[in-house]
């Protein structure tokens, strides 16, 4: 997805783990994805780069699909789809 | 003479019912599964270990973590106090790091100022602390096996070790019958 369609996604739950290093993130990820629905949108904040990379990793292993992210001034913006 | 090469329908029915059962068994010697014997009782290789089982864990793959040796030094918990033990076994206690929060350096440890320094970049850096890593261990359902026998040869005992949901106390074929059916077995 392209930066402008991801800015206009509604998100069904925001996650900000903005304050943890890898792996909080994903851990925070994996706690907040059993909040939503199947179908419904999750957006994650983080500030660690090498999360960008994983969090795709986990949607492809648990089957959750991956709609990319933007950087903000000092974090990025990551979404999914829950399987 | 062509007969005889061209397999029958039959034939080719048993090979395929072989060829299942294989498959099936391969499948479940392959489980989604990461078994780590940790046998360091350094505070970067505890650090390692923890940080890829909880990523691990996090991705929804079993972990089973078997600790032994210099490793079980990290599963004592300070608080707690052995009684019975004899004077090699207090030897042992008193040298060995008591507690997660004690544990050494591999590497530029220099005399403990390694691990305070360490700590502190941990913090600003918000990297979780080894306590924190424990708790969330416990949260995602890792399980911890503790070697009974290097326990036991290091003058450790069952008291003394850190309160966590079905700590199990087994030897080195529980580990080789956890490592056999898992995709990835690895040693620390």
């Amino acid at each position: 997805m392209t930066t402008e369609e991801l800015k206009a996604l509604k998100s069904n739950l925001t996650v900000d783990a903005r304050g943890t290093a890898c792996p909080g993130p994903l851990l925070a990820a994996k706690k907040a994805i059993g909040e939503i629905e199947s179908g419904e949108i999750m957006e994650i904040l983080s500030a660690d780069e090498g999360t960008k990379n994983d969090i795709p990793r986990w949607c492809e292993k648990v089957g959750h699909e991956y709609l990319g992210f933007y950087d903000e001034d000092s974090f990025s913006r990551l979404f999914l789809v829950k399987d | 003479m062509e007969n005889s090469s061209t397999p029958t329908l039959e034939a080719l029915q048993q090979e395929l019912e072989k060829l299942r059962a294989k498959t099936t068994r391969l499948e479940r010697s392959r489980k989604d599964q990461l078994s780590i014997a940790i046998v360091s009782g350094d505070m970067d290789r505890i650090l390692a270990a923890m940080i890829i089982s909880l990523a691990a864990a996090a991705m929804d793959s079993k972990v089973k973590l078997f600790f032994s040796f210099w490793s079980l030094s990290a599963l004592r918990d300070p608080k707690k106090k052995a009684k019975g033990k004899n004077f090699i076994a207090k030897m042992f206690g008193m040298m060995l790091p008591k507690g997660r929060n004690k544990l050494k350096l591999s590497n530029m440890n220099m005399c403990g100022m390694g691990p305070v320094m360490i700590k502190r970049l941990m913090k600003q850096q918000n990297v979780l602390s080894l306590d924190e890593m424990f708790h969330q261990a416990a949260e995602l359902g890792i399980e911890i096996t503790v070697c009974e026998m290097s326990m036991n040869l290091m003058g450790f005992k069952k008291e003394e070790m850190i309160d966590y949901p079905n700590l199990r106390f087994a030897g080195a074929t529980t580990f080789v019958a956890d490592a056999g059916e898992s995709s990835m077995q690895w040693f620390i």
